[in-house]
């Protein structure tokens, strides 16, 4: 029995394109993750299309119960179903295939599968139900059915396990010698991702339990403000997770395209480490204009403890483009500061996403971020549009789109099917990042504005009479907005049909290896070496660094002006 | 050997940093002090920082105590909702509540006069956002948030709720007038 | 960045020891935050005082 057990546990194939090695259950429950993000991807971004088509003050869409119910089930779709369940699949694959070994207990994984798929399912018949449209935050008291709750605990404790098989599998690489040395560094950033996973799915248990047991009147009284503090720590770490993930993805689709080598393992690694020790303090941004916590307790947390995570940041987002640079280089495009980037496969998706990802995510999400971020610039954007703008940037622009990439490369790798109607799929990621860079643009005009999120009508037509005008550009950037969700939405619509069209009608390629590479050959010693000793020298990137940075510096500065201009306040 | 790979050196620690990559490392350390620093700084000399004074109350409390301040200070009703327009005196008290769906009461201030504003919900949670002033503060049930608001310009001023509080969510909204 | 200008001799850094345990930093992951978010903001929470 142990060694049937054994066996099984022990199927390998060996993938003829990139030579990385499968374990049979590994490679099942990724497929499955994967397919089930796409799915919430695919409702998430419907009911997006909705949201942005109500919020055009001209089309108005929805009813206000309608647009309340859309808005929460976009939330809970796209920001937690979508992306956990891809980062689950992402964790698996880049334990047990980058590591070449079998993934622990396999059975427990399919059980959070099962136990994701369940809540997921049941919390969107809830919200369609229409009494649970308490939006993705669910703020006490206002109160959700029970099993509103009940869904996302289960949703959560499934997610948990796979953080756990993950960590096994780990462990089972270590012991049978799958891999010589440190994790690679992309296993390296996943695992950060796992980290940051679990303190997120604990801190969600800690205060959606007492809140479904006060949903069925066995608590008293949950504390709205106690409630803010820990729902966040569930709420802001759940996107670090992305933010994570993503930053694992880049390199690996440097690595996948490129053949880069990270420039210095020890920098990027301790940048990872500033992750885990301080990334989730941000969830203290949703906290800055909140009675009962002291400023002190506002600065520390929402500068990550002095911008340390934001220096990580900053240093991921100089070494993914620095060591495709360096490989560049190394390979011969050496002429000026720029002929590594315009000699990049622009019209490969799996390049076009990560690197537009990685642009948004600095310039548009990054940014914006930090500077909401600090305790007193928060008084002008808190609860306005700016909120969601800031996060379409970081988690759709830039986590969303980085995973649509890594998905162009990976159908045909796991499911051994071409990739179909390639012509679109060259258009996709501009298509969903320029519609995306809109509705991000989009909202934070609006915000700045003072346009207030989560809200149905801004003309306030049905308030009998007593209004408030906001001025005429703030129509002018929603109904931009609505412009932007279409391309989006065309795009997103575009990359659901390409990957589930390809998983069924995809030209099946079986044992047989591609007619093109799949896989960059790593850039070796040598070749680094060749280019006169300098192959860690990045200009291009560099002077890429500079302009953010110049971007960063005075934007922030213009919003301490924006402060200044406002009523005083102590 | 790429970053899919175990890394090359085996004491990879020990490896040096090329020059460009710690040039930019110090670069945002120092920006990141530069930005820990702005936060303090601005409690110094700026003049927006929000008070975190609070007290623990409930609604029936503080609802007692916002009656009381309008009964004190009411110069006459007005408005689609009949509100008691308040005008405290410069450097004053003021007690505004939020609830499903109304700020109440509506408050008259004078330009330049700087006053002790309190704030809390008497059910939900609810955003108090003052515009076209913007300035945006969250309101929690069960705590009273106690804070100084100096207006800077006469006008008629709105207070919309910008947090989420159910079917009526966008239908709460009151006034704050600033007088020369 | 060539192979004689890093030493690869002698013991693992401590730095490198702490960056090769997952299950340290996992504890540390968790740790951090709860302490300086949740414990430090739940602890001034729970002492504001009443009216």
């Amino acid at each position: 029995m142990a060694n049937t057990t054994q066996m099984l546990n022990t199927v390998f194939r060996t993938c003829p394109d990139t030579g990385l090695k499968f374990h049979g259950p590994a490679e099942n429950l990724i497929k499955a993750n994967a397919v089930a993000a796409v799915v919430f991807l695919l409702i998430g971004g419907t009911f997006g299309l909705l949201v942005g088509l109500t919020r055009w003050q001209a089309v108005h869409l929805l009813g206000a119960e309608d647009f309340y119910l859309v808005l929460t089930a976009h939330g809970l779709n796209v920001l937690i179903f979508w992306l956990i369940f891809f980062e689950i699949a992402v964790l698996y694959f880049c334990s047990a295939v980058l590591l070449g070994c079998r993934i622990a207990t396999p059975k427990w994984a399919w059980a959070g599968f099962a136990l994701m798929v369940i809540g997921a399912v049941m919390n969107n018949v809830v919200v369609l139900q229409g009494n649970s449209s308490v939006m993705m935050t669910s703020y006490a008291p206002m109160e959700a059915p029970p099993l509103f709750y009940l869904s996302l605990i289960l949703f959560a404790v499934g997610a948990l396990i796979g953080c756990f098989v993950f960590f096994g599998t780990l462990v089972v690489a270590k012991n049978d010698k799958s891999y010589e040395g440190s994790l690679p560094l992309v296993t390296f950033g996943a695992m950060t991702a796992a980290i940051i996973a679990v303190f997120t799915i604990v801190s969600g248990a800690i205060i959606l339990i007492p809140t479904f047991l006060w949903s069925v009147g066995l608590v008293g009284e949950i504390d709205a403000l106690a409630y803010r503090l820990i729902w966040w720590a569930f709420g802001h770490s759940s996107q670090q997770i992305n933010v994570a993930a993503h930053v694992s993805v880049w390199y690996a689709i440097a690595a996948i395209l490129f053949g880069a080598r990270p420039l210095s393992e020890k920098v990027s690694r301790t940048a990872f480490l500033m992750y885990i020790l301080f990334l989730q303090l941000a969830s203290a941004h949703h906290l800055l204009v909140d009675p009962g916590v002291s400023s002190n307790f506002k600065m520390f947390n929402t500068s990550y403890a002095m911008y340390l995570a934001v220096m990580a940041s900053m240093v991921h987002g100089l070494t993914v483009p620095g060591s495709i640079e360096a490989a560049q280089r190394a390979r011969g495009h050496r002429a000026g500061m720029f002929t590594w980037l315009r000699k990049a496969p622009w019209g490969n998706p799996t390049f076009s996403g990560m690197f537009i990802s990685l642009v948004g995510f600095g310039f548009l999400g990054g940014i914006t971020g930090v500077v909401m971020g600090a305790e007193q610039i928060n008084l002008l954007i808190h609860n306005t549009l700016y909120v969601p703008g800031h996060f379409h940037a970081t988690v759709v622009l830039g986590t969303t789109l980085a995973f649509m990439a890594l998905t162009y490369w990976l159908v045909p790798v796991l499911f051994r099917r071409e990739i179909i109607f390639k012509g679109l799929a060259r258009w996709q990621p501009y298509l969903f990042g320029l519609g995306m860079t809109g509705v991000s643009l989009f909202l934070m005009g609006a915000g700045t504005l003072g346009v207030p999120r989560r809200h149905w009508d801004i003309g306030f037509a049905g308030t009998g009479g007593i209004t408030h005008e906001f001025p005429a550009a703030a129509y002018t950037m929603l109904a931009l907005n609505g412009l932007s969700v279409i391309v989006a939405v065309i795009g997103g619509a575009a990359f659901c049909v390409i990957i589930v069209g390809s998983l069924l009608f995809g030209r099946k390629l079986g044992d047989q290896k591609m007619e093109q590479a799949w896989i960059a050959k790593p850039v070796t010693d040598e070749e680094y070496n060749a280019n006169g000793g300098s192959a860690y020298a990045i200009p291009g990137t560099l002077a890429l660094a500079m302009i953010f940075f110049v971007s960063f510096a005075l934007y922030y500065f213009i919003n301490w002006k924006y402060l200044a201009e406002t009523w005083g306040i102590s | 050997m790429s970053s899919l790979s175990p890394p090359a050196k085996k004491l990879w620690w020990n490896e040096p940093i090329h020059k460009s990559e710690l040039m930019w490392i110090s670069l945002v350390f120092v920006w990141g002090l530069v930005m820990t620093f702005m936060m303090p700084y601005w409690h110094v000399v700026g003049k927006q920082n929000l008070g975190t004074e609070t007290y623990k109350t409930t609604p029936a409390k503080f609802q007692a105590a916002t009656e009381a301040f309008a009964e004190k200070f009411t110069v006459r009703t007005e408005g689609p909702r009949n509100h008691p327009v308040v005008a405290p005196p410069a450097g004053g008290d003021v007690y505004m509540l939020g609830r499903l769906w109304d700020w109440w009461p509506t408050v008259e201030l004078k330009k330049g006069e700087t006053y002790r504003f309190h704030l809390s919900s008497l059910d939900w949670q609810h955003g108090f956002s003052l515009q076209p002033a913007n300035i945006n503060i969250q309101v929690v049930p069960n705590y009273e948030h106690v804070f100084s608001l100096t207006p800077t310009e006469a006008g008629e001023y709105s207070v919309i709720c910008n947090e989420y509080c159910g079917i009526g969510h966008h239908l709460m909204i009151g006034k704050i007038l600033v007088v020369e | 960045m060539s192979d004689h200008d890093s030493d690869q001799s002698g013991p693992v850094p401590m730095m490198q020891k702490l960056l090769d345990n997952p299950f340290l930093l996992l504890f540390i992951g968790v740790a951090s935050p709860a302490l300086i978010y949740l414990v430090w903001g739940l602890a001034e929470i729970f002492t504001v005082p009443a009216r």
